[in-house]
């Protein structure tokens, strides 16, 4: 085993007195004090998480949208300059391979974004799937470090360090500008659930930007924030996390996330014949959100049970004691005729059965709250 | 965070204080710091007999659940029921208001003084 990698913001973080976890190579701060106050940072103020792990892939030249239309499920040739999408890259079996973000940069420049784990598996199959195609790919990912700033206080601090209009950048989309007065692509993106920002810059400026979002930040109650209270944070808002919801098993449909697949592309894509007989068939499995009852929470790979029976009829990919609503949640795979929203099941929490109550996910969604 | 002399320990970083043949238990600053917040605690029940080694109840934080093991054979005599209410004492005060249960000790448990512990956690 290699030693993980540090990221740019790794003496800041020290600094800080994080502890760290080893996450897909990297060295990540999993919590800075209590992951509990950082989750609770994020939804009521905001929250600073180094995301340097992620992967960055440009696909760049005249074929760059077709390419990526040939390689992705989605149709990052329809997306407009400025914007993002999320997308999966899948095999030929339809098993999720990825789930990514793309930004369309410029006409012919886009930046795909990959899980820190699998970006040495997507940067390869693009550059596969774009050979006969007038594109070029690149794994950037040396070349980013990656810094959100997330919470219902992102906007005022980021716009007190930008100089581009931030009431003006919508959700899902992204624009090149400066933070602090270095160079940065500042995406209205996140994982959160909540309002929030993702700044890309070079390794070298990280902790300058850093500093700056702490500065601007620190009055409006923003906190550093760890990969703990980050996977709170998604499971609460029911996103998919690669690995446990997501995998080579699963294809899109199962996910609950059919509609990320365009089958109306000229030149097809990898995996579509399998897809479109997933798409005919039904998903073999559907991804619900859980409600236990008691205290005890719902973990990754618990089965679920039908109490009828004790026949198990899935298993739970995901499960925490929610810090926002203060009872266990979790996300599941479980048979399609009992993942009805209201089913009654049970969930073997170490050897003794809990019940639990199939919900409709997301768990939270952010208060509206006026554009600024 | 520094391990107080007057306790013993487990190498399943527990702390004991012993007054007697009934010993105060608890879990120590290093396990809390690795657990996270610890949001749900189940003790044993006044009254039950449990076995060095071997679980008797569970600490439950965001990230993960972990067993709390008998530190020695013996019975329960007091439960803290501070912490089943508020299980951030455990975290806030490991080695004091945050304690767990009491148990009467029969025989004699192997324990680590603190200068052992703090080998072991070093390692």
């Amino acid at each position: 085993m290699t030693s993980p990698v540090p990221t740019p913001l790794h003496e800041i973080h020290q600094e800080l007195g994080a502890s760290f976890t080893d996450f897909a190579g990297w060295s990540m701060p999993v919590r800075y004090g209590s992951e509990t106050a950082e989750h609770q940072a994020v939804r009521t103020a905001a929250g600073l998480f180094d995301l340097s792990h992620m992967g960055e892939i440009e696909v760049t030249g005249p074929e760059a949208g077709r390419a990526l239309d040939h390689a992705l499920v989605g149709r990052p040739s329809a997306i407009g300059i400025g914007r993002a999408r999320y997308s999966m890259i899948c095999a030929e079996d339809g098993g999720i391979i990825d789930d990514l973000v793309v930004y369309r940069l410029e006409e012919e420049r886009y930046l795909v974004v990959a899980n820190a784990s699998n970006v040495g598996v997507v940067a390869p199959a693009l550059a596969e799937r774009a050979e006969g195609y007038d594109a070029e790919v690149h794994d950037a990912s040396a070349e980013f470090a990656l810094i959100a700033v997330q919470g219902p206080a992102s906007a005022a601090i980021v716009a007190a360090v930008t100089d581009l209009d931030v009431p003006s950048l919508r959700y899902y989309a992204i624009d090149a500008g400066t933070v602090a007065g270095i160079e940065v692509l500042l995406a209205r993106t996140g994982y959160t659930g909540e309002d929030g920002f993702e700044i890309y810059c070079a390794p070298s400026s990280a902790a300058a930007v850093w500093s700056a979002l702490t500065e601007a930040g620190t009055p409006h109650g923003l906190i550093p924030a760890g990969l703990a209270c980050r996977d709170t944070l998604r499971l609460e808002a029911g996103m998919p996390l690669y690995g446990n919801e997501l995998n080579r098993d699963t294809t899109p449909f199962e996910a609950g996330l059919g509609r990320v697949v365009s089958f109306d592309k000229p030149d097809g894509f990898v995996g579509e014949a399998a897809l479109a007989t997933r798409r005919d068939e039904g998903p073999r499995s559907v991804l619900v959100g859980l409600v236990a009852a008691g205290r005890r929470s719902p973990r990754v790979g618990y089965a679920v049970v039908d109490p009828a029976t004790g026949d198990q009829i899935g298993v739970v990919t995901s499960g925490s004691p929610s810090p926002t609503l203060g009872h266990p949640i979790a996300m599941a795979y479980v048979r399609p005729d009992l993942a009805a929203a209201g089913t009654k099941v049970q969930v073997d929490v170490r050897g003794s059965r809990e019940d639990a109550e199939i919900i409709d996910l997301p768990f939270y969604s952010k208060p509206f709250r006026s554009k600024n | 965070m520094t391990n107080p002399t007057h306790l013993s320990y487990t190498a399943e970083h527990e702390w004991l204080e012993t007054r007697g043949d009934v010993a105060r238990v608890g879990v120590t600053a290093f396990a809390t710091e690795a657990l996270g917040d610890i949001v749900f605690v189940e003790l044993p029940e006044v009254g039950t007999k449990i076995t060095g080694g071997e679980s008797c109840g569970e600490l439950e934080s965001t990230k993960s659940v972990s067993d709390i093991f008998a530190p020695a054979d013996g019975e329960i005599v007091g439960v803290n029921a501070a912490v089943v209410e508020d299980p951030a004492l455990i975290n806030s005060d490991p080695f004091g208001a945050g304690w767990l249960f009491e148990m009467r000790v029969s025989g004699a448990p192997e324990l680590l003084d603190a200068a052992a512990y703090d080998a072991l956690i070093e390692e």
